[in-house]
């Protein structure tokens, strides 16, 4: 490379500070929770509604998690007033968009709609609450159409690797079973769908949030006209606590003829309210959190044994977890175990170096700055921060925790969560290529 | 990083908003350099991020037999380093200063682009700027994203249900010539014998600054920008552009029909495609984007009323333009393709003959009232939520620059799309028959 091609790198500009945006509050009185936020820019309204919608632990817990797998592929199924396709054609003619799904944690209706059709959407969210008739043939269809869905989900090996994970991390809590099997859905019939719509879709403890461009109190009264006729007797029902489940040999689970193993790890995270938080999920970032990583960097940038290895923090409510996620070709599956495993114990057991937390702590503030740069990405954040209980003022603060994070402050963290004896491995690979050179790393069981 | 982005599906199709008068004015201020390369910039203050791209006019299309994948390949080789940044640095550069970034390669172009905090501008238009003029391939470096394209294929193809489904294995049905027919991800044999000089020449030919577009949209001034560009860019030498061949090939005569297996799927899918009219010209092209929507956007579309709720016939349906799910960015020759995945219960000519019926029902019988209105209501609705990002816009300007010479579109499509007629749509439907089609069949399992 001739010398005058090597330009010196341009330095930053001062940052322009993220303005935090203003959320109007309020609940209604039949105890919903209402946020709201200004952002104009495109002439549309964004809306999450949260109800918590988990099952119990236990056998009860598999048939909720049935139940509540349909219910959410038949709320848009049809009203008293509409058959599904014209529920849907009205939605379309405002511009809109609605869904609705489940989780282990709780109902999502999710959608945007052109500002100027905000009421008209709200009207029929409120229909879909308070009326939702969940027909016979509807509901018929789409739970023959789940059992197909589902076979095809499971035909995944990451589908394969997240349930043998969560199963053995959770055991029988709601956590450890997310989707339903094929014979539990089969059973579900139209009146446990209507029961169940009428003890859990609760406004009280629900949350909407609604950022567009509209003013907070507009898009509050539209709200409150809208859905002042959702009642319930009941209150919106939490996730019950994590039980305590001891740790298990790593997992191997065959997948004959597989070209790549899908490596999964996972372990318990601090929750974004943990004093230990910010250290956290910056010693992750160095760990494996984002491209620039030590994780990518050896077994990508520098062995080529796979694509995309990514740690990701997930915070569902009754706990937060960490997940390491790589799919290694076949025949280095135990190599690249080794150096997954060895970059976990450096981040647990020796300090960062300061110029790597930089990097991570700027990339972590920045990110929060992008993502909360659309009306879609504000509304998600605010959203799932309401679900964990924090308002707004969680984007100002969290920053300020990210700027005070040390090198110490990121070993502890490393210590505490990545350290690889406090994770649950899984492989799904091929057994017949990959089991002889993994025996001797970890102590493995079969499935 | 960098990947052949997953198809995305009507979902995230099109393009068109607002329904009302809410007409969208983002500034376009455009200009030349003395090198060819073409820049367009679009402030907008309202938060502080900024977006850069750059956009290639190379894609799968132009790679030559025996290097397949390779356009794919070179993309993973553009973030290896430059003369003035080594291995990792193009990314630490970015990550580290609060950014986000990738690359994509597609049917027609190659592109590149990164989101930051806008204090970070001048530094993403220099880590832009020093590939474009010194990208540094070594052999090392070579063999390593070949084997790290080779896991992305084994993750999204080989070891994936319907990974190659349609998007891989109906071009070599749909056309003829080897430049729209080949497999865009490559031959494992093609990608392992590509070598130094291949990506040199490549990268000669085709990322010439002439060939390319600078967009930068968000949080700038333009006045300042423009400098950062001239000096970042500007002495990085012209070379000659290709002259973009013609990919056009004649229409298939009769109908063609094809099957593909796959061991790991449950249950079986057809994908059906047909030619439609160059997206050079709108007015004739715009209304099969259009008739994409009406046949499978939602419960109230044509086909997923039809099937998924009526006969439920169906598990899944989708319909879209262009191979990899964006009706905007592809150039002549292109497909529209319908997806229906369906239970194995169900047979193969009962979702043909189905698709059949609703498509003669719509050519005969025409639109219903309203039924253009909220299709078109919707798709302006997602364009706007997509043109909301400052990625978003700078991916459409950009794409628009490139093939059509008007980032203004971005502004403009919504009307575009209002101004399509009910009658455009149904003539659209009635040259989707069966004689114009070609039909992929993916069964489960491997063949006898």
């Amino acid at each position: 490379m001739t010398a005058d091609l090597v330009r010196p790198v341009p330095p930053l500009a001062k940052p322009r500070p993220v303005k935090l945006p203003s959320v109007g509050e309020r609940t209604l009185a039949n105890g919903l929770r209402v946020m709201a936020v200004r952002r104009p820019g495109v002439p549309l309204a964004e809306f999450r509604l949260r109800i918590p919608f988990a099952g119990p632990t236990g056998r009860g817990g598999r048939a909720h998690t049935a139940q509540a797998q349909l219910l959410g592929d038949t709320l848009l199924s049809g009203t008293t007033q509409r058959t599904a396709a014209q529920l849907a054609a009205d939605v379309q003619a405002l511009g809109g968009q609605l869904s609705a799904s489940t989780d282990a944690d709780r109902l999502a209706f999710g959608g945007s709609v052109l500002v100027s059709g905000l009421p008209g959407l709200l009207a029929l969210l409120a229909e879909v609450l308070t009326c939702a008739s969940y027909p016979k043939r509807e509901v018929d269809g789409e739970r023959d159409r789940l059992v197909q869905e589902l076979a095809i989900y499971r035909s995944q090996a990451a589908v394969v690797a997240r349930e043998a994970l969560m199963s053995r991390l959770y055991g029988d809590h709601p956590y450890g079973r997310e989707i339903p099997s094929a014979d539990e859905v089969k059973g579900v019939k139209p009146t446990q769908l209507r029961s169940l719509h009428d003890k859990r879709i609760a406004p009280a403890g629900s949350v909407l949030t609604i950022v567009g461009d509209l003013t907070p109190s507009r898009a509050i009264g539209l709200v409150e006209k809208a859905l002042t006729d959702w009642t319930a007797t009941t209150k919106a029902a939490s996730t019950p606590p994590l039980p305590t489940v001891d740790r298990r040999p790593t997992l191997l689970v065959d997948r004959p003829g597989a070209v790549q193993t899908t490596l999964r790890m996972a372990g318990s995270a601090p929750s974004r309210t943990d004093a230990d938080y910010a250290a956290f999920s910056l010693v992750n970032l160095v760990f494996g959190g984002y491209f620039s990583s030590r994780w990518v960097a050896n077994i990508r940038e520098d062995k080529g044994y796979t694509y995309s290895p990514h740690a990701q923090i997930e915070h569902p409510p009754a706990g937060s977890r960490i997940t390491l996620s790589a799919d290694v070709s076949t025949p280095t599956t135990a190599p690249a175990l080794v150096e997954t495993l060895w970059e976990l114990g450096r981040v647990a057991t020796t300090p960062v170096k300061q110029g790597e937390l930089d990097q991570a702590r700027r990339y972590a503030i920045g990110a929060l700055a992008i993502g909360t740069s659309t009306q879609a990405g504000l509304a998600s954040t605010l959203s799932q921060l309401a679900g964990a209980g924090l308002g707004v003022e969680w984007l100002r603060d969290y920053p300020k925790q990210l700027a005070a994070v040390t090198v110490e402050d990121a070993l502890a963290a490393g210590a505490r969560y990545l350290a690889p004896g406090r994770l649950t491995t899984v492989l799904v690979g091929d057994v017949a290529q990959v089991e002889a050179s993994l025996r001797g790393l970890v102590e493995l069981e079969l499935e | 990083m960098s990947p052949v982005p997953p198809r995305s599906r009507t979902r995230s199709a099109p393009a068109a908003r607002p329904a009302a008068a809410t007409g969208l004015s983002y500034g376009v201020e455009r200009g030349t350099l003395d090198n060819g390369l073409r820049v367009v910039l679009s402030p907008d203050p309202s938060s502080p991020v900024v977006a850069v791209a750059v956009y290639y006019d190379v894609g799968m299309r132009s790679e030559p037999e025996g290097r397949t994948g390779f356009a794919h390949l070179f993309e993973h080789l553009m973030f290896q380093g430059s003369a003035s940044l080594g291995k990792t640095e193009h990314f630490t550069y970015v990550q580290g200063n609060g950014g986000t970034l990738n690359g994509s390669t597609h049917v027609d172009y190659t592109n590149y682009y990164e989101v930051m905090p806008s204090a970070a501008t001048e530094l993403a238009l220099f880590l832009e700027a020093d590939r474009m003029r010194s990208v540094a391939v070594t052999q090392d470096n070579l063999d390593n994203q070949i084997a790290v394209v080779q896991n992305e294929i084994r993750v999204n193809v080989l070891n994936r249900p319907y990974g190659a489904f349609p998007w891989l294995n109906i071009p070599p049905v749909l056309f003829d010539d080897f430049a729209n027919s080949h497999n865009g991800y490559g031959d494992f044999v093609d990608l392992e014998s590509s070598t130094v000089e291949d990506a040199k020449q490549f990268f000669d030919r085709y990322y010439a600054p002439g060939n390319a577009v600078l967009t930068v949209v968000g949080d700038i001034d333009t006045a300042q920008v423009l400098g950062w560009v001239t000096q970042h860019f500007g002495d990085i030498e012209a070379r000659s552009v290709p002259d973009r061949p013609s990919f056009a090939e004649p229409l298939p005569q009769q109908e063609r029909r094809a099957v593909a297996y796959d061991q790991l799927v449950p249950t079986p899918a057809v994908a059906m495609a047909w030619r439609v009219p160059d997206p050079a010209d709108l007015d004739t092209y715009l209304p099969y984007v259009v008739l994409a929507e009406v046949l499978t956007d939602g419960d109230a579309s044509r086909l997923q009323e039809r099937m998924l709720l009526e006969d439920r016939s169906a598990t899944s349906i989708s319909g879209y333009l262009g191979l990899l799910g964006d009706p905007l960015d592809a150039r002549d020759p292109t497909p529209l393709l319908l997806e229906v995945h369906h239970p194995q219960e169900t047979s193969l000519e009962t979702v043909v003959t189905t698709v059949d019926e609703e498509l003669e029902r719509l050519a005969t019988g025409g639109l219903l009232p309203g039924e253009l209105d909220r299709t078109v209501a919707r798709m302006n609705s997602r364009y706007l939520r997509e043109v909301d990002s400052v990625l978003g816009r700078a991916t459409a300007m950009s794409v628009f620059e490139q093939q059509r010479g008007r980032a203004e579109l971005v502004n403009e499509l919504p009307d575009l799309l209002r101004q399509v007629t009910a009658e455009a749509v149904q003539a659209a439907a009635a040259t989707l028959t069966p004689t114009t089609r070609t039909l992929l069949e993916l069964r489960p399992g491997s063949e006898a």
